[in-house]
């Protein structure tokens, strides 16, 4: 038993060694919180994006086989990492994209490196994965923490919050978002007077929402997430915080969570996002595709827009390079050589420590009789032009930067 | 639940253990040649919680103390291994005996505390102690709450055998196991594991024959709670990280499910129990996804309805012999 299946490993391995040239099979995996409390801004329809993306690529009708496969990670990092090995290990997966949950990325990001996989996220926030944890075989894509701060938290300060307090989400992307937001505000002349950590999916803040209270601070920051985001936002609406004089700073808010507050509650909040469905012809024109296909008929977050863009120029990649090599680092640098092009972030590029560059936008939450059509939620404030959106290079802790 | 024990009492010295002897080749045969057939990480995996799902059957199946919180041992130490091989560069080995020693330590002390009291009094202490260990683990620096502690070193073990080859790394991790395993055994079948199934059975009597009960009960639990750390360090070791599921109230409430599916108080139904529940989780969660939990639970509810025993205990009891 053991001779035939070494001999049979031995043949497999020729095997592939001798289609490598024109080799076309791809496999693709999104790996996701699937039905936790970041399920509604990637999840499922992140799934949807990268199927979508391997359709639009054209690349099946010209003889190449695509899967895509997914997986729930239940926000568990050990979970992630057990998940992405045995992908790249026993089901053969080129690459992982999605993962929402900075801790459960920066699990999946050091697999793919140990593996030579590429890993294509869009969902987690931490800056640290184009900073200290950068490797090559990974490509940040819609947005990171610095991006959020830089956005919101400049705007809020030159509007006069100068003293923030900051709820956390007890995580490396709550810890990444206050760290890059407390700097912003500093630089910027404010002060941080307080902050306190809360555990991942808590269902009460009114402790936390107390203490930011009696801090009168001018701005409450709240750097969390999802689930966490609308269930903080509805709380301090409960406890009167707005109406005190007080102004919420929501630093990473998706779509999806205005969606779920309403506009009654979520009216006036400012915030950054690198996508909104309705900017331009090109992202209503995939929005309503894409919307068409979910179940619930929501528009794409900026998550799920950044999962179909990273999977097109992934492909796009492939294609240039004529075959599927399965060699993560060398298609990742591919894609860092080839400018990106797509219809939901423009034209870009992609840095060498692995940070996809494109605008980011700062925008305001419209109010109930602003909004005209279903999803008509933001009303833009300013454009961040692409070479000020992200961390510069200069300040990059990645060892893959040379300085 | 915890008394009185479902299983039938075998007799001590009814048999000649020849039949364990047997099955014991058996399994290591199967798990020599296991990782040709079956992917290596989940067999370790799967080892890694059958020598804790062992060392909680210890407890429960030879003297009859159910902890509801083991999980705490399994789950310190994998972040004590994990945090003095990345953070102290220790050796692995030296990293999983520093693991060992912190659950050993906490065995202690909190068996100590807890067996003043029986039954479900002393699953309540337990579960008061692990809940305290949890909240330790999700605010202590070290640990980096919901982040765990990623990217552990595998190293060289004793400087010359490289653990990040995944063979040598599978058989370590068997090695790990079996020694824990058989530490068990002859635990169980030594004056002292007599001893202990006297004071499951009847723990008044053993009183009065002269035996101080509560301490062979604290050595039962400081050395199932050392083997338990055995599992998590070497864990954390394999698997490169250490996490919150690892010491959370679903671990220690796991435990229960797989000892008591493949069956209490046999040596080898915690290894079946163990297998069987992390296949599922490891196959179906992916697809599932926290659906799995609800599947445990019904498995839990026909287990208890249907076949008491469990597994192995079933089988056993089907051919008259012991296993």
């Amino acid at each position: 038993m053991k001779s035939t299946c070494l001999s049979a490993l031995m043949a497999s391995l020729l095997l592939t060694t001798a289609a490598f040239a024109d080799d076309k099979i791809v496999k693709l995996g999104e790996l996701d919180d699937q039905s936790g409390l970041y399920a509604d801004s990637g999840g499922p329809g992140s799934v949807l994006s990268v199927n979508m993306a391997v359709e639009d690529s054209g690349l099946r009708a010209k003889g190449w086989t695509i899967d895509v496969i997914s997986a729930d990670h239940q926000n568990k990092p050990d979970l992630a990492a057990n998940i992405a090995r045995q992908w790249f290990d026993v089901d053969k997966v080129d690459a992982i994209i999605g993962v929402q949950n900075s801790g459960t990325a920066l699990a999946v990001t050091s697999v793919a490196k140990e593996k030579n996989g590429v890993f294509l996220d869009s969902g987690a926030a931490s800056s640290d994965l184009t900073g200290k944890a950068c490797n090559a075989n990974m490509i940040h894509w819609a947005y990171d923490t610095y991006a959020l701060a830089n956005g919101t938290g400049k705007a809020l300060v030159k509007e006069g919050g100068d003293s923030w307090f900051f709820i956390t989400a007890d995580y490396a992307f709550g810890h990444a978002l206050q760290r890059d937001t407390s700097a912003v505000v500093e630089a910027n002349g404010g002060k941080v007077v307080g902050s306190a950590n809360v555990p991942l999916n808590t269902p009460d803040f009114s402790s936390f929402l107390l203490q930011a209270q009696s801090s009168k601070a001018k701005v409450i920051g709240l750097a969390n997430a999802g689930g966490d985001t609308t269930n903080s936002i509805k709380q301090a609406h409960e406890f009167g915080i707005v109406e005190g004089g007080q102004k919420l700073a929501a630093l990473l808010t998706f779509i999806s969570n205005v969606h779920a507050l309403g506009l009654d509650v979520a009216q006036g909040l400012t915030l950054t996002s690198t996508f909104y469905w309705d900017m331009n012809d090109g992202t209503r024109a995939f929005s309503k595709r894409w919307s068409e296909r979910m179940k619930s008929h929501a528009e794409p977050t900026m998550v799920q827009a950044g999962d179909y863009a990273s999977t097109l120029h992934y492909l796009k990649a492939l294609e240039a390079l004529g075959g599927n090599p399965h060699d993560g680092a060398k298609v990742v640098a591919k894609m860092k050589e080839l400018p990106t092009d797509d219809p939901l972030f423009g034209k870009g590029t992609i840095r060498i420590d692995g940070r996809k560059i494109h605008p980011a936008y700062l925008f305001e939450v419209k109010k109930p009789s602003e909004s005209k059509y279903p999803w008509d939620y933001y009303k833009l404030l300013a454009t961040i032009p692409a070479d000020e959106a992200f961390r510069p290079l200069a300040q990059s802790e990645c060892p893959l930067v040379k300085k | 639940m915890s008394e009185p024990s479902p299983t039938a009492p075998i007799s001590p010295h009814a048999h000649s253990g020849r039949d364990e002897k047997v099955a014991f080749v058996i399994m290591t045969a199967l798990l020599l040649v296991a990782p040709f057939v079956i992917y290596p990480f989940f067999l370790m995996q799967a080892l890694c919680i059958a020598l804790f799902a062992c060392a909680f059957n210890l407890l429960v199946g030879y003297v009859g103390l159910l902890s509801f919180g083991h999980a705490m041992f399994l789950g310190l130490a994998s972040y004590v291994s994990a945090h003095a091989a990345k953070v102290w560069g220790l050796d692995p080995a030296l990293a999983i005996l520093a693991g060992v020693a912190s659950s050993a330590l906490l065995g202690i002390v909190t068996g100590a505390l807890a067996i003043r009291r029986q039954g479900i009094y002393f699953a309540m202490i337990t579960l008061a102690l692990s809940q305290m260990i949890y909240f330790f683990c999700l605010e202590a620096p070290f640990t980096h709450g919901e982040d765990g502690i990623q990217s552990v070193p595998q190293g060289m073990l004793l400087h010359f055998i490289d653990l990040s080859n995944q063979t040598i790394l599978y058989y370590f991790v068997l090695a790990v196991f079996l020694f824990g395993f058989l530490v068990i055994y002859r635990t169980i079948n030594s004056p002292f594991g007599d001893i202990l199934k006297a004071i499951r059975e009847n723990e008044p009597r053993a009183v009065s024959l002269g035996y101080r009960a509560d301490q062979y009960k604290l050595a039962a639990f400081v050395l199932s709670a050392a083997l338990a750390g055995l599992a998590g360090a070497t864990k954390a070791i394999f698997a490169q990280n250490a996490s919150l599921t690892d010491v959370q109230f679903s671990m220690s409430g796991e435990v229960v499910l797989m000892t008591l599916l493949g069956g209490m108080g046999t040596i080898y139904g915690p290894v079946v129990g163990a297998f069987i529940v992390v296949a599922m989780q490891q196959y179906l969660g992916q697809y599932l996804g926290e659906w799995v939990t609800v599947i445990q639970g019904s498995i839990f509810v026909v287990c208890v309805l249907l076949f008491r025993r469990g597994i192995v205990g079933e089988i056993a009891g089907f051919f008259k012999r012991s296993l």
